[in-house]
């Protein structure tokens, strides 16, 4: 690691500081140069970007708390109201005292006046630095308040500097007319050695570092490919380390048996990715559920939902009835339809298939229709089929179109995924894939689907 | 005067990083702006009649931004000050269109700049118009014959232009015509345009004077001036310091230098090339110049496109292919993952195949990163899958991105160059 030197700031200071940001050797270098001494001026306004978990926030403000520099951090997504900004940054410069002199419902205008009479009682004699995290949220506040921040060093005539800390490129923050162009100053995201070094960091004290290196390759291997984030891979490391480490405890295989307990971890990462990784359950969730079953199913929301019966046949029928055109029903939902003339089906707007572009209302006579058609038993238009539809609708498994006061023939949408229909009408042995219209298409076109 | 007393490189080192910080971020005003004689002539004659002859005057400076124009009315500023008739009478009002949004706020700001917060008191006015005549009547002086005049200077003078009305403007320029007290309405603003955003009644107000700051330097003064602004002050305490560093090589290379990055010097660059001057490197170089320009010009889109998961990226790829296909129309998702599906079967050996949500999620962090936009952009009655969306990135930035990506497959690389998905 090279000795990071920077005149005006104690040489032990910056060491520790270098060893607790890891991989971020040249980006603190490099703020430290553009912030020069601490009784120099830096430039007006900086704007540093780049991936989430790229270590912008912790990287900036370690770098102020250990040099103990003089700075206000405000975090954009809190500020509701641009007052709370001015009342935040007042505070940390200035004490509570200067805050409470803004009057309700500040201005930029009161601001502005209130920092220069501050300022001018108490001048800076070393730079201030306003942190400014999520800063993409400032763009909705009020649209003076970006460009004056961006040019406050010249509006207060005091050395202070604002920094900007974003996800978003600076491209979309511009304002129409121009404004202050800040530094711009980019944080690279890890690569895959550089994820493995910081990963290893928190390495469990009771086994080797090598081990878990060798763990933390294995995690990255399955999800490497999908997500780059380091908090995440981080909550995933924690939440499968001890799966990882069961064989070893149970004395079936040695630390240096890498394949056996690479087979041993792969399909639950696997079945991590489909559930912790998309918060479709929780840690906690996760954690007991691999304790008490030998065979953990795949855990999903959707999996957990039990219709009745009618409902099952309903939510089929309003599938096909959405993705389905309206001439078709005659061919697939009569018993005898007669002589089909084999006319080109395929009407050109429709060739954009139709499952691409998403469900189509239908009425509810159509939707009856296709109902009957469909259950294999004769079923009577009683009021409890009719009150299954408006559960479905609360459910929010259809959803309703149109006015609600349009009572003679209400409009419906199906609102679930072909995958859900699938795994209903396994259960009631309805074999949709002869009444889907794509499936007659690939017989006419021979294009490939699912 | 220069001290005789022998200064150590670091000392030196952190006292040109000092000056140059300050001349460069904090702006200091020069003795006279470069090229900018008639224009600096001109508003120093007018302010000057309305200081010393008590004539009203409005006038609009007009340029880009950086041009120079809060410079120049600084150096005039500082000008009339030092006249002898101007430096008793003459009241300054800084408004600022960034600062004050309102009517209201401005008339406040300026009772405030006037020092009349104890006069006006607890009164209450009925409109705009009475309350500035009676704080232009309260300046008058003892024997209410003349009064003094007031110089008006409005940043950012089109965004007063938005105001309910206009009112501002409109009593502002109303006084300036009607010849009670001496008042100058300087605005300064960057939009060419600004005198479509002024009312009827406001526009003939405004004695159409405009001062237009478009830079007329030669190349060789502007590299002059470049060179100007990088180098030691004479009066330096250490000599030869400021003798190595204002004759240092990238002097000579200044001039091919500017016409190879085709960039201008702003003093972005320049700030950026001063702050890599330390102990070790306490010079500046070309390189430095060359180093500062490549960030500034980096494409921020590209270098956001090198940190995204490979998942990712084949979905950028897919969106692509669509753009293609069908000639930019909007796209949703479930377009895209079926594109994506159509490349795991036919042409992928490394990608896995990856479960539907698991899609979804990648593709709400493209959507997160703003690289992906919905098309209408407000409360979305259609489900996420259908919901329709553009990609923001053009085919260029993709193809570059692609080629700078660590570790790309040579898979997706050819599916990306193929020209039919």
């Amino acid at each position: 690691m090279a000795l990071i030197k920077c005149p005006g700031y104690p040489e032990d200071t910056l060491r520790s500081l270098a060893e607790r940001l890891p991989c971020r050797e040249t980006q603190l270098a490099t703020l430290l140069a553009l912030m020069g001494q601490p009784d120099q001026y830096s430039y007006p306004s900086v704007f540093i970007y780049g991936h989430r978990a790229t270590g912008k926030s912790h990287v900036v403000l370690s770098i102020m708390k250990d040099l103990e520099l003089p700075h206000a951090s405000v975090d954009c997504v809190e500020c509701v109201s641009s007052g709370l900004l001015f009342h935040q940054v007042l505070s940390a410069f200035f004490g509570p005292d200067a805050a409470a002199l803004l009057p309700r419902c500040p201005s930029l205008s009161d601001f502005v006046r209130l920092y220069k009479q501050m300022s001018s009682n108490s001048p800076a004699t070393q730079t201030r630095y306003i942190i400014l995290d999520r800063a993409e949220r400032m763009r909705d506040m009020d649209f003076s308040l970006l460009p004056a921040l961006l040019r406050l060093q010249e509006l207060v005539n005091d050395n202070v500097t604002v920094i900007l800390l974003s996800e978003i490129v600076w491209e979309k923050f511009r304002p129409n007319t121009g404004c202050f162009e800040p530094l711009l100053f980019h944080f690279p995201d890890y690569s895959k050695a550089e994820l493995v070094q910081i990963l290893s960091w928190d390495h469990h004290p009771s086994y080797t570092p090598e081990l878990y290196a060798s763990y933390i390759n294995i995690l990255l291997g399955v999800f490497f490919s999908v997500c780059r984030d380091l908090r995440e891979l981080r909550h995933l490391a924690v939440l499968n380390f001890s799966k990882f480490c069961e064989p070893l405890e149970k004395g079936e295989a040695k630390e240096s048996d890498i394949h056996k307990l690479w087979k041993n971890i792969e399909p639950h990462l696997q079945r991590a990715m489909q559930t912790v990784y998309l918060r479709e359950v929780s840690s906690v969730q996760w954690e007991q559920q691999f304790f008490f079953s030998p065979l953990p199913v795949v855990l999903s929301a959707h999996a957990h939902i039990e219709l009745p019966y009618y409902s099952k046949f309903l939510l089929i029928a309003a599938y096909l009835a959405s993705f389905n055109p309206a001439r078709t029903d005659r061919r697939f939902f009569l018993k005898s339809h007669g002589k089909i003339r084999k006319t080109n089906f395929l009407k050109k707007h429709e060739k954009t298939s139709n499952h691409l572009l998403g469900p189509k209302p239908f009425p509810l006579d159509r939707l009856m229709a296709i109902f009957y058609s469909v259950v294999d038993s004769r079923v009577a238009p009683t009021a409890s089929i009719f009150s299954q539809i408006s559960s479905l609708v609360t459910l929010q498994l259809l959803s309703q179109v149109g006015h609600d006061d349009q009572l003679d023939s209400p409009k419906y949408k199906c609102s679930v995924s072909l995958d859900f229909i699938l795994a209903i009408s396994r259960c009631v042995c309805v074999c949709v894939r002869l009444y889907r219209y794509q499936y007659y298409k690939f017989l006419n076109d021979t294009q490939p689907y699912i | 005067m220069s001290k005789r007393r022998s200064l150590t490189e670091a000392q030196c080192v952190s006292l040109a990083q000092k000056l140059l910080r300050e001349r460069l971020c904090h702006q200091k005003l020069p003795d006279r702006p470069l090229a900018l004689d008639s224009q600096y002539k001109h508003l120093l004659e007018l302010l000057r009649r309305t200081a010393v002859h008590g004539e009203s005057n409005s006038v609009l400076i007009v340029g880009p931004r950086g041009s120079g124009k809060t410079m120049l009315l600084g150096c005039v500023l500082r000008e009339l000050m030092s006249l002898k008739e101007a430096q008793k009478n003459v009241l300054l009002v800084e408004l600022n269109g960034l600062l004050q949004t309102d009517d209201k706020i401005a008339l406040k700001e300026i009772t405030r700049q006037l020092h009349l917060e104890n006069v006006v008191g607890d009164k209450v006015f009925g409109s705009f118009a009475e309350n500035l005549a009676f704080l232009l009547e309260a300046l008058k002086k003892g024997d209410k014959s003349s009064s003094r005049p007031v110089v008006f200077v409005l940043d950012e003078f089109d965004l007063f232009a938005h105001h309910k009305n206009q009112t501002l403007l409109y009593n502002l320029l109303d006084v300036s015509q009607s010849a009670q007290t001496p008042v100058a309405v300087l605005g300064l603003t960057c939009r060419l345009d600004v005198l479509e955003l002024l009312e009827k009644r406001v526009k003939s107000r405004f004695s159409h004077r405009q001062i237009h700051l478009f830079s007329s330097l030669s190349f060789a003064q502007y590299v002059d001036a470049v060179r100007s602004q990088l180098s030691l002050p004479p009066d330096f305490p250490d000599p030869k310091f400021s003798d190595a560093w204002n004759h240092s090589s990238y002097t000579q290379s200044l001039f091919p230098l500017s016409a190879f990055t085709a960039g201008i010097f702003k003093p972005i660059h320049l700030f950026l090339s001063v702050s890599r001057v330390s102990v070790s490197h306490s010079t500046l170089h070309e390189a430095d110049l060359l180093e500062a320009s490549r960030l500034i010009s980096a494409d921020s889109k590209a270098i956001i496109l090198h940190g995204l998961s490979i998942l990712e990226l084949c979905l950028i790829i897919a969106m692509k292919h669509l753009n293609d296909t069908y000639d930019g129309e909007p796209f949703n998702f479930q377009m895209v993952h079926n594109e994506f599906k159509k490349f795991i079967q036919r042409k992928s050996h490394s990608i896995h195949k990856f479960e539907k949500p698991v899609v979804m999620k990648a593709f709400e962090h493209l959507l997160q990163l703003e690289l992906v936009r919905p098309v209408d952009s407000g409360v979305c009655k259609v489900q996420r899958e259908y919901q329709l969306m553009r990609l923001m990135l053009e085919h260029g930035q993709v193809m570059e991105a692609l080629q700078r990506y660590p570790q790309c497959p040579t898979d997706v690389k050819q599916w990306a160059l193929s020209a039919f998905a």
